[in-house]
C-alpha cells in the first residue's frame, strides 16, 4: 500500500507547469514592436498579455501644440496603411466644425483614394498572413501588386505611403492627368490577380485545416471588446461606417457590406477577400463619373475651430477610426484624441486565443490586421 | 430613437443629468456618485442598450478631470455621448465601466496612464505606455524641459 | 557492359593497388581513409553550398524575383561570400547554456548526416560502405541526428529553442515510422537490404515502375516522411520563422550555426539520394524492357549524371512545396502521420507483399 501511495506522490509531481514567454518586442510575427506574454501549457495558450508602449510617440500630446492643417502629418504617421483615411477623418471633423462644404469632386476623390488605399492595405494584410502561416511566397505576390498602388499614389499625392493627401477643406493636389488611366488598368489587371490569391492560399488544405473553426469571436463578444472593422464583420457585427454612417461619396455608390456569422479565423480571412472585390467594384462606379470642379475649398489661413467638442468616425481597412476634438477657439486644439481601431482590436485577442496553440496565435494576430503605431500612437 | 425621446429616457434614469442635443450627439454630464449605475442602467435598459462603447476619452478641465464616453447602441443606431467629471485634480477618481464593457478596461488604463485618473474597481490598473515614475503628458500643467520645447 | 566505362570500380582499385605496392597494409588503409575523408569533406561543402543557392534561385523563381544577383555571375558566388560571413562571426554562447552539451550539438547533427552520406552510391564503384544491411543502417543513424536538435534545443536555455527542439522531437521519431515502412515496402520487392544489390535489381526497371501502384504510394509517403525528417517547410515546426524566431537554433551563431544550416541541406540531399535509390534506380540509367536502341542509347550517359539529376529533381520536388504550401500546425503534423500515413503505409506494405507473392510485378 505504501509503495503504492509512493507512486501515486511520484505521479502527482510529475506534470507540466505554465510557462511565459515574450513575443516579441523583436519577433518575426508581431510586425512591429508589439510585445506578448504568452503564458503557456506545452503548446496550449493560456493566458496573452499585451504589452504596448514601445513605439509610443505621444501625437495627442504633440497634436495639442500643432494647427488643423497639420494633424494630417501626424495621423499619417499612426496606421501608415490607412494613412489616406486617418487624414480624411481629420479633414472632415474640421470641416464639420468649421460648416464648410467641400465640392462633389473632393468627396469623390476623397472615396477613390481611401479604397485605393484600402486595397493596398488587404494586400499587404494577405501576403503577411500568408507569411505568418509559412506560406512565403504570398509575401511576394500581395507586394507585386500593392506596388500598383504606391505608384499611383505616387503620381498624385508625391508620396507612397505617409501621403497627407486629405487636407480640411479638400485634397492636397487635384489629381495627376494619368490618375483615372492608371487607376482603370490597375483595376483591370487586379481583377486577374485577385483570383490568383484565392489559388495561392485560400483553396489549399493545409491553410483552411488551420484556420477553419480556429478562435471563435462572437458577435456579443466583438460588440463588448469594441472589435470593429473586418475582423468584427466576420462575427457578424454590421459595424460597416461607410454603409450606415456614410461621409464623402458612399452614399452614391452601391457596395455590399460584407458580413458572416462564423467568426473564426477562415471568416475573417474571407471577408478581408470579399471586401478587395467590393472596394475594386467601388472605385469602379466612381473612376469615370468624377464632377469638374475645384480639388480644394479657399480655407483661412489660420483655421481656428470655433469652441466645442467634434467628433469624426470613418472606417479605416482595420476598424472604426475615430477623431475626437475639444476646442477651446484656438488654432491649436485643446484636446485631441484618436480612437484608432487596433487598439481596441488588441486587447480581444486574449478573449479568443485562450486554449490555442502557438501557432493558431500567430495565425489571429494576422486575422487581426495590426498595426503597431496605430496602437501605441 | 428621437433626440427628445433619448434626452427624456436619460432624464428618467438619472435626474441629475444636464443633457442637451449638440450639434452631432445628444451629449450628458452625469454627477459622479451616480455614475456608475447610470451607465449600468443605459446598457441594460432595453430601449437604450447601449452595448457598444466606442471611444473613452480623459479631458483636462483646469479644475477637474473629465472622461468621455462616445456610446453607440447597434440595435437601435443612436448615439450618446456621457461626460463626468472628477471631484479635484489631485485625487481624481472615476468608477471604472469595465465591468460593463470589456474595452473600457483599456481605454480606462490610457487615461490613466497620460492624465493621472485613477478608476474604482478597475480589474488590472497598470500605466499602458509609459514608465511607473513618468508624469501625466496629457495634463496641461505637465512640464517636460528635455522633450517639448515650449515656444 | 556498356556502361562500364563509366564505371569507378577500376580506377578506386587502380588506387588501391598502387598504394597497396609502396606501403604496408595499415598505411594504406590510413591514407585511404584520409582521401575518403576529405573527398566527402569537399563534395559536402561544395554541394552544399551549391544546394543552397539552388534553393536561393528555385525560390526566387516562384516569388516572381531573380535571386542573388551581384556577387559574382548571376550571384554564383553569393552563398560562397555567406558562408565566409558565417565563418568570421562571434561565437556567442548563452550566458546560462549547458556549454558542453550547447556546442556538443550541432556536431552530433552534422556527423549523422555525414554517415548516411557514406553508403549512398553516386556511381557504379563510387561508394564508401557497402553493408548488406545498408538500408537498415540508413534508418537507423538518420534518427540519431534528432539527439543533436533535442540537445541543442534543451541546451540553449532559452524558451523558443525547447519548443522548437520538443516539436522536433515529436515530428522526427513519428515520420521515422513512415520513412522506415515505405523503404520496406520497397525491400520486399528488392529482396534485399544492400544498397548495391537493390541498385542492382533495378537494371531492367526502376522500382517505381517495377512495383506499379504500392511503389508509388510508397515514393509519395517516402517523400513527404523524408520532407518532414529533414525539418523542411511545410513541416519545418521545428523552425516555424514566424512563431518560434528560429526554433532550437536560435541561440547558434557563426560556424555552429552553418553546421546545422548545412545539416538541413545534407539532410535534403539524403533524402532525395535515397528515394532516387531506392525508387528512382540510382545511378542505373532508365530502361525500358525491350527498347534496345532506347536502353543503349541511355546507357551512353554517365552513372553520376544519371544519379545527380534525379536526386535534383526529387530536391526541386521538395523545393517546391516548401516555397508553395503554408505550414502545418503540430498536433496536425502528428495527425497526418499517425491517422493517415501510417495506416496507408501498413496497408500498402500488404498490398506490396500481395504483389511480389503472385508476381504481379512487372
Amino acid at each position: 500500500m505504501d509503495e503504492l501511495k509512493e507512486v501515486m506522490i511520484t505521479n502527482d509531481e510529475i506534470r507540466t507547469d505554465e510557462y511565459l514567454i515574450n513575443m516579441g518586442p523583436q519577433h518575426p510575427s508581431t510586425h512591429g514592436v508589439l510585445r506578448l506574454l504568452v503564458q503557456l501549457e506545452g503548446e496550449i495558450v493560456h493566458n496573452v498579455q499585451p504589452h504596448i508602449g514601445y513605439i509610443h510617440s505621444g501625437i495627442e500630446k504633440m497634436a495639442e501644440s500643432l494647427s488643423y492643417p497639420q494633424l494630417g502629418h501626424l495621423t499619417d504617421r499612426m496606421d501608415y496603411l490607412s494613412a489616406i483615411q486617418n487624414t480624411e477623418a481629420v479633414a472632415l471633423c474640421v470641416e464639420n466644425a468649421l460648416q464648410v462644404e467641400v465640392p462633389e469632386r473632393v468627396k469623390y476623390i476623397r472615396t477613390i483614394m481611401a479604397e485605393l488605399s484600402r486595397l493596398a492595405s488587404h494586400q499587404l494584410w494577405w501576403c503577411v498572413m500568408g507569411m505568418d502561416m509559412g506560406a512565403l511566397t504570398t509575401f511576394f505576390y500581395g507586394l507585386r501588386d500593392r506596388e500598383d498602388i504606391l505608384d499611383i499614389f505616387e503620381e498624385t499625392c508625391g508620396a507612397r505611403l505617409t501621403l497627407n493627401y486629405n487636407i480640411p477643406g479638400g485634397v492636397m493636389f487635384d489629381i495627376h492627368p494619368n490618375f483615372q488611366r492608371d487607376v482603370k488598368a490597375f483595376i483591370q489587371k487586379f481583377k486577374t490577380k485577385l483570383p490568383e490569391y484565392e489559388r495561392l492560399l485560400s483553396g489549399n488544405v493545409i491553410f483552411t485545416e488551420r484556420t477553419k473553426g480556429v478562435a471563435y469571436l462572437t458577435k456579443e463578444d466583438a460588440i463588448a471588446w469594441g472589435v470593429t472593422g473586418p475582423t468584427a464583420r466576420a462575427s457578424g457585427f454590421a459595424c460597416d461606417l461607410r454603409k450606415h454612417r456614410p461621409y464623402s461619396a458612399y452614399d452614391k455608390v452601391q457596395f455590399k457590406e460584407i458580413l458572416s456569422d462564423v467568426g473564426d479565423t477562415y471568416t475573417r480571412y474571407q471577408v478581408r477577400m470579399a471586401e478587395m472585390w467590393e472596394s475594386i467594384s467601388i472605385i469602379e462606379q466612381l473612376i469615370d463619373n468624377i464632377p469638374e470642379g475645384d480639388h480644394a475649398v479657399k480655407m483661412k489661413g489660420v483655421v481656428k475651430l470655433p469652441e466645442g467638442e467634434f467628433y469624426q468616425r470613418v472606417e479605416t481597412a482595420r476598424g472604426e477610426f475615430g477623431v475626437f476634438i475639444v476646442s477651446d477657439g484656438k488654432k491649436n486644439p485643446y484636446r485631441v484624441k484618436f480612437r484608432s481601431p487596433g487598439f481596441s482590436n488588441l486587447f480581444a485577442i486574449n478573449h479568443i486565443a485562450k486554449g490555442w496553440k502557438i501557432a493558431d496565435l500567430v495565425a489571429i494576430m494576422s486575422t487581426f490586421d495590426l498595426v503597431i503605431p496605430d496602437i501605441d500612437r | 430613437m428621437t433626440n427628445e425621446a433619448l434626452i427624456a429616457a436619460i432624464t428618467g434614469i438619472e435626474a441629475e443629468a444636464n443633457t442637451l442635443a449638440g450639434p452631432q450627439f445628444v451629449e450628458t454630464t452625469v454627477p459622479l456618485a451616480g455614475f456608475h449605475a447610470f451607465m449600468k442602467k443605459i446598457k441594460e435598459d432595453p430601449a437604450l442598450s447601449f452595448d457598444y462603447l466606442i471611444c473613452v476619452t480623459g479631458v483636462d478641465r483646469a479644475e477637474t478631470l473629465q472622461m468621455v464616453y462616445h456610446l453607440e447602441s447597434t440595435t437601435h443606431k443612436h448615439l450618446l455621448v456621457v461626460k463626468v467629471h472628477t471631484a479635484d485634480r489631485t485625487t481624481p477618481v472615476v468608477p471604472s465601466v469595465a465591468d460593463l464593457w470589456p474595452t473600457s478596461e483599456f481605454h480606462e488604463r490610457e487615461a490613466y496612464d497620460l492624465l493621472g485618473i485613477s478608476f474604482s474597481n478597475h480589474p488590472d490598473l497598470r500605466r499602458m505606455f509609459l514608465d511607473d515614475n513618468w508624469g501625466y503628458p496629457l495634463r496641461k500643467d505637465y512640464k517636460d524641459d528635455i522633450h517639448i520645447v515650449s515656444r | 557492359m556498356a556502361f562500364n566505362i563509366y564505371d569507378f570500380t577500376t580506377f578506386t582499385k587502380s588506387i588501391h593497388d598502387g598504394l597497396s605496392s609502396q606501403l604496408s597494409p595499415t598505411a594504406v588503409l590510413a591514407i585511404e581513409w584520409t582521401i575518403v575523408g576529405l573527398a566527402y569533406l569537399l563534395f559536402v561543402a561544395l554541394f552544399g553550398l551549391f544546394l543552397v543557392y539552388a534553393e536561393r534561385k528555385v525560390c526566387a523563381a516562384f516569388q516572381q524575383r531573380l535571386g542573388p544577383m551581384r556577387v559574382g555571375p548571376w550571384g554564383l558566388l553569393q552563398t560562397i561570400a555567406d558562408f565566409i560571413k558565417l565563418l568570421m562571426k562571434e561565437l556567442i554562447t548563452p550566458k546560462n547554456a549547458d556549454k558542453f552539451l550547447y556546442n556538443l550539438a550541432p556536431f552530433i547533427v552534422i556527423i549523422v548526416s555525414f554517415l548516411v552520406i557514406s553508403v549512398i552510391p553516386f556511381a557504379p564503384g563510387l561508394v564508401t560502405f557497402d553493408f548488406d544491411i545498408g538500408i537498415f543502417f540508413v534508418t537507423a543513424v538518420s534518427s540519431v541526428g534528432v539527439i543533436g536538435i533535442l540537445l541543442a534545443g534543451w541546451s540553449s536555455n532559452n524558451k523558443y529553442s525547447l519548443i522548437g527542439a520538443m516539436r522536433s522531437g515529436a515530428q522526427i521519431v513519428s515520420y521515422e515510422l513512415s520513412v522506415g515502412l515505405s523503404l520496406i515496402t520497397m525491400i520486399i520487392l528488392a529482396g534485399t537490404m544492400q544498397i548495391s544489390g537493390i541498385v542492382e535489381g533495378q537494371r531492367d526497371l526502376w522500382f517505381i515502375f517495377k512495383g506499379h501502384v504500392p511503389a508509388v504510394i510508397a515514393f509519395f509517403v517516402f517523400v513527404i516522411a523524408g520532407t518532414a525528417e529533414t525539418n523542411r517547410g511545410p513541416f519545418d515546426l521545428a523552425e516555424a520563422e514566424s512563431e518560434l524566431t528560429a526554433g532550437f537554433h536560435t541561440e547558434y551563431s557563426g560556424i555552429k550555426f552553418a553546421f546545422f544550416f548545412l545539416a538541413e541541406y545534407i539532410n535534403l540531399f539524403i533524402v532525395a539520394a535515397m528515394a532516387t535509390t531506392v525508387f528512382l534506380g540510382g545511378w542505373m540509367p532508365l530502361h525500358f524492357g525491350d527498347f534496345e536502341g532506347f536502353n543503349q542509347i541511355m546507357d551512353l550517359i554517365p552513372g553520376l549524371f544519371w544519379f545527380f539529376f534525379k536526386v535534383l529533381a526529387v530536391m526541386f520536388l521538395m523545393m517546391w512545396f516548401k516555397w508553395t504550401f503554408p505550414r502545418l500546425r503540430v498536433d496536425q503534423i502528428l495527425n497526418l502521420e499517425w491517422k493517415y500515413l501510417l495506416p496507408i503505409n501498413l496497408f500498402n506494405i500488404l498490398l506490396m507483399a500481395a504483389v511480389v507473392l503472385f508476381g504481379l510485378h512487372f
